[in-house]
């Protein structure tokens, strides 16, 4: 079971997020894009064994999404949220 | 040696004593055809398939764990092809044909029972769409039948159909030919018969480095050596993004946790495999008389190894609703599986951008029942270099060319897991 660190409302249960996965960067919308910019920030992923940096949507709180840092193999948060 | 009564009868008579090892530990070549990383049911169903089908032997399976130890041997053993769309049902039913045969194909018990996969409607919309992939898998040669709430009473009778409930139950689709398929049979009986054919498998021996140069692959490197080779396939389940990482290669793919459980064992109660569909709860009960239980993934990436307390509730909750006496059943025992899911829940398996290096992975929690039909079709394409068109559709490269995948029948959306 994850305690989500809030920013807004403290540590809180999973069961009120929605996840939302790693974060990314989006290509810049100037006509330079290529497909494989794209296809890199829509579907690769670096899936670390280890901190991912993550959205989660709180739905049953404040109704924000947030970013914290997890560790995908301890499930630990790291302290910056 | 081949397993028969007469075996049977000669080693009990020298009590047990001689049995052989189903694989042997051969020493590491410096060079194969082909290197395939990965020894679970997938891997070593290739490998047998390579032997068997085009009498290619010289091959090293090289596996980071022992046989029979991954995902191979961590799913909830159900085996069925009841798919809308033609990609997911044609290979998922040549599945089901080549279960139908295999223990006597591998000379090994696999257990395959087709003891009958009922997928419960919870709506009449939701009937109706049954309705529609049950003709389609009849249209493309599969078995499948609707049951009304009277039929299916008769088919499940331990299942609560009371009305009143949040989820009604509305009728099922039935795919008799499903059921379940002991799972870590299925690893020893693929890795004895390749053993046998001459194939080197290597356990507790992970890939530390993949050699690429030139857009091709020239080998791997192991704790036991460099082997030299011209073809290789990463086969990996949860590890596909680490692996393929040795390559260079960043794949579409999150790795996710799933989990199952076991109750305490009862007399028997249930012949066959249901899946509660309103959520997602799946439950068979074993010849031990164990309840075997599974859900959806936790929903976030994850290579823990350990679940999240809701997914439990969940997916016992929606069990209950099906069979109210589980309600006074003990987990005995609670495990998870790392699965790897593409955006669209399908898996990739074909080639890679470096010449030579295949991938199959992104099964997710998916990939056990169609463990023959992969090993099949990635055989015919490592050894003939042409694309089977059953594996054609799930081609690593469909997120570029938008040819995303429909897995449920329900138009291709991402985060279908």
């Amino acid at each position: 079971m994850l305690l989500i660190p809030c920013p807004h409302c403290g540590p809180r249960d999973e069961s009120e997020f929605v996840y939302g996965g790693a974060t990314r960067a989006q290509p810049a919308l100037d006509g330079k894009t290529t497909v494989q910019d794209w296809q890199n920030a829509l579907h690769q992923r670096t899936n670390p064994r280890g901190p991912i940096e993550e959205l989660w949507f709180h739905s049953g709180g404040c109704e924000t999404w947030i970013t914290v840092t997890r560790d995908t193999l301890s499930h630990q948060f790291s302290d910056a949220p | 040696m081949r397993y028969s009564g007469v075996s049977l009868l000669t080693q009990a008579l020298r009590r047990n004593r001689n049995w052989p090892a189903f694989v042997a530990t051969p020493e590491m070549s410096p060079t194969y055809d082909i290197v395939i990383i990965g020894g679970g049911g997938h891997g070593l169903a290739t490998a047998h398939y390579l032997a068997a089908n085009h009498g290619i032997t010289n091959i090293a399976v090289v596996e980071a764990g022992w046989i029979g130890g991954g995902n191979t041997a961590r799913n909830t053993t159900i085996v069925r092809s009841d798919y809308l769309l033609n990609a997911s049902f044609a290979l998922k039913n040549f599945a089901l044909k080549l279960w139908s045969d295999l223990s006597q194909d591998l000379n090994f018990n696999i257990m395959y029972e087709p003891r009958g996969y009922v997928d419960l409607a919870h709506s009449d919309g939701e009937l109706e769409h049954f309705t529609v992939r049950a003709n389609a898998m009849i249209m493309g040669g599969g078995d499948a039948q609707i049951l009304d709430c009277d039929a299916l009473q008769q088919r499940v009778p331990e299942l609560d159909l009371r009305t009143g409930k949040r989820f009604p139950i509305s009728g099922a689709l039935v795919q008799e030919s499903g059921g379940v398929v002991r799972h870590d049979a299925v690893a020893w009986g693929f890795a004895r018969r390749a053993s046998a054919a001459g194939i080197h498998i290597f356990q507790n021996c992970p890939v530390t480095e993949i050699h690429v140069s030139g857009g091709k692959i020239h080998g791997v490197e192991t704790p036991r050596g460099r082997i030299a080779c011209k073809q290789a396939l990463i086969t990996v389940a949860g590890q596909s993004s680490a692996v393929a990482e040795l390559a260079g290669l960043t794949l579409p793919i999150d790795s996710i946790n799933v989990q199952a459980f076991v109750t305490e064992p009862i007399k028997p109660a249930l012949d066959t495999v249901l899946n509660y569909n309103a959520g997602l709860s799946y439950i068979s009960q074993t010849d031990k008389g164990e309840f075997v239980l599974g859900g959806a993934t936790d929903g976030y990436n994850s290579f823990a190894k350990r679940g999240s307390f809701e997914r439990i509730e969940d997916v016992l909750a929606r069990a209950v609703q099906m069979f109210p006496f589980l309600s006074r059943l003990r987990l005995m025992r609670h495990w998870s599986g790392t699965a790897d899911i593409a955006m669209d829940g399908n898996a990739l398996v074909g080639r890679t951008p470096i010449e030579g290096l295949m991938i199959n992975g992104g099964w997710g929690y998916a990939g056990f029942k169609a463990t023959p039909a992969v090993g099949w079709c990635m055989a015919d394409l490592l050894a003939t270099g042409s694309m089977p068109d059953l594996l054609a559709p799930f081609a690593p490269s469909r997120f570029e060319t938008g040819a995303a995948q429909d897995d449920a029948g329900i138009g291709p959306y991402p985060w279908l897991h």
